[in-house]
């Protein structure tokens, strides 16, 4: 009697949530306004980068919508100044370095801290986490003494290694939420088979965690490409210094030019590989971001 | 397992941190060479200098109003925003992706960015609101330019975070509520925000340590004229530009009990939270 009633409701029910979520014309107009609002919000600036890096000369003084004169000028610049070209290559070079290394690291700390049994296990992560509230500027003076100290200053190694250390909390703890959710029998069935804890690891669960460990992938190069504060205070030349200083410390093309159209221009070039990561990895990214938030 | 990379943690992050302490307790002097340089330990003078120092003041002050008022903008911006992009069924996908390029856009580029914008001939600022404002040249603009710069880069991560907590709400919350009368503002105030609180709370500790440390906006925007000098930017000013590295130190040890103390505060507001997240 009552399963027949809660049938008969859920008919309507289910009618009724499709109109409230909106199909498609029922969609009110505000909706649109409210999502073209978003789009513009979000992608007027960088069109605004776009404009000003396609300027040069006089043009750039002037805040036309479209480059009057639409040149090339700014990016034949920046690739002929090896400050922007050395230092594309040191950010790659570092970015890369710190993402791999933080993966491997990472996930085998990781994996430990989601499946061993271990104690203060919640403290040792509570404490990992905490690693990546800590501001930067709290280690940036003394390893700008150390490092001058033991010949690390201004090199790549010595960025990619604080770089690890805020890189590897992150990476912990998104791999351990992905980690705990492959099911412990599979392992257990490879170590029944005569498989030992690293086979079990290598074979089993990093090919199960592999989303999670693209998604982590992603987070630590783009934190490593994006970071400046240790990258400025780390580096004194071209030897090691990454895009973000560079950029910053851009004069204009000639000494009497604005460097605001060659800045525009570098950004474009640096930012354009990262925002395609982004829309190929989209899924991924808000998967990572979400990870914590969620849960709780 | 976990010990290489807790080693490296500790090595980088915790040892750092006891050597600044250790370096705000001296005063440094360039004469001497090596470590004999910090013969002269100056006890708690450091942090007295600094503390009595109108510049400390002031940077502790505009990282402040920089962190409330940013914070509080991005949240309200990035709620309306989840909020229509939980509703508009059919552009979600569109959004989702176009939303996150303001997040992929490196800071210190965003910060050229806002400051061709607000550039009084090459930006559409002045252009749109017929003004000639030298918008970074005076004193509270260029501060609320940094703000508005921090919201635009930083309210589609918001919008993001608040998005994955909306759509855990079931539906057949709003739908009884609906049958049972409750207005539009009502389901919000009482369904909405409540259920919504904990990926909320996330969302605001996970941005105020992030604008509590700000550095590359006002570094690369005004370099810290006009009243935009952040603490970050103040400590970093001292050891490295005038190589004062004991205040420095101090300097940066003192924002970093700034960012502890409020993270604590945090925790302390969401302990559960912060508890679930790390148990199994």
């Amino acid at each position: 009697m009552e399963a027949a009633s809660v049938e008969q409701t859920r008919p309507a029910v289910k009618k009724r949530r499709k109109s409230a979520v909106g199909a498609d014309p029922s969609t009110p107009w505000w909706m649109w306004f409210a999502v073209a609002a978003i789009v513009i919000f979000c992608l007027l600036p960088f069109y605004w980068l776009v404009n000003i890096s396609l300027k040069t000369g006089p043009d750039l003084s002037s805040s036309d919508i479209f480059p009057p004169n639409p040149s090339l000028d700014n990016y034949t610049s920046i690739f002929e100044n090896s400050a922007f070209t050395r230092a594309l290559a040191n950010s790659a070079i570092v970015s890369l370095v710190t993402t791999f290394l933080g993966i491997v690291v990472g996930a085998f700390a990781a994996y430990a801290l989601a499946r061993l049994k271990m104690n203060g296990k919640a403290i040792l992560l509570g404490v990992v986490l905490s690693i990546t509230t800590f501001p930067q500027i709290a280690i940036a003076a003394p390893l700008f003494r150390l490092w001058s100290d033991i010949g690390l200053y201004n090199t790549l190694i010595g960025l990619v290694i604080p770089y690890l250390t805020f890189a590897l909390p992150l990476s912990i703890y998104i791999l351990v939420s992905f980690f705990r959710e492959i099911p412990r029998d599979l392992e257990e069935a490879a170590l029944v088979d005569g498989a030992t804890y690293f086979q079990a690891f290598r074979k089993v669960v990093v090919p199960l965690a592999a989303p999670g460990l693209a998604t982590t992938a992603i987070l630590t190069f783009i934190a490593a490409w994006n970071e400046f504060l240790l990258a400025t205070t780390l580096t004194s030349s071209q030897a090691a210094r990454t895009v973000p200083v560079a950029i910053s410390q851009f004069t204009g093309s000639s000494q009497f030019e604005v460097p605001l159209g060659t800045q525009s221009a570098a950004s474009v070039v640096i930012s354009v590989p990262l925002i395609l990561l982004v829309l190929l990895f989209q899924k991924r990214i808000v998967a990572g971001l979400t990870a914590g938030a969620v849960k709780g | 397992m976990v010990a290489p990379s807790m080693v490296l943690i500790a090595i980088v992050a915790l040892w750092p941190i006891i050597y600044a302490i250790w370096l705000s307790m001296h005063e440094y002097s360039l004469r001497q060479a090596g470590l004999s340089r910090w013969a002269s330990p100056a006890g708690f003078g450091n942090y007295q200098d600094a503390l009595q120092s109108a510049e400390f003041w002031s940077a502790t002050r505009v990282t402040f109003i920089f962190t409330i008022a940013s914070v509080i903008l991005e949240t309200i911006l990035g709620l309306a925003m989840a909020m229509a992009m939980h509703s508009a069924f059919k552009g979600q996908g569109l959004l989702r992706t176009v939303v996150l390029v303001p997040w992929a856009v490196l800071t210190v580029v965003t910060a050229i960015m806002w400051k061709t914008i607000f550039d009084p001939n090459l930006g559409f600022v002045n252009s749109l609101l017929g003004t000639s404002t030298v918008w970074l040249g005076q004193e509270p603009h260029a501060l609320m330019v940094m703000i508005f710069a921090d919201v635009w880069k930083t309210a589609p991560f918001m919008a993001l975070l608040l998005l994955a907590g909306l759509q855990v709400i079931p539906g057949e919350i709003y739908e009884a509520a609906k049958v049972d009368g409750a207005t539009a503002m009502q389901r919000f105030r009482k369904i909405t925000l409540p259920l919504l609180m904990p990926a909320l709370l996330v969302a605001l500790i996970f941005r105020t340590l992030d604008a509590l440390r700000a550095f590359d906006l006002p570094k690369v925007l005004t370099n810290g004229a006009n009243d935009t000098t952040t603490l970050s930017l103040l400590a970093q000013r001292t050891f490295q530009e005038n190589r004062l590295y004991g205040e420095g130190s101090a300097l940066s040890i003192l924002t970093f009990i700034i960012v502890m103390a409020v993270s604590f505060a945090y925790i302390r507001l969401v302990g559960g939270n912060i508890r679930g997240m790390t148990e199994e």
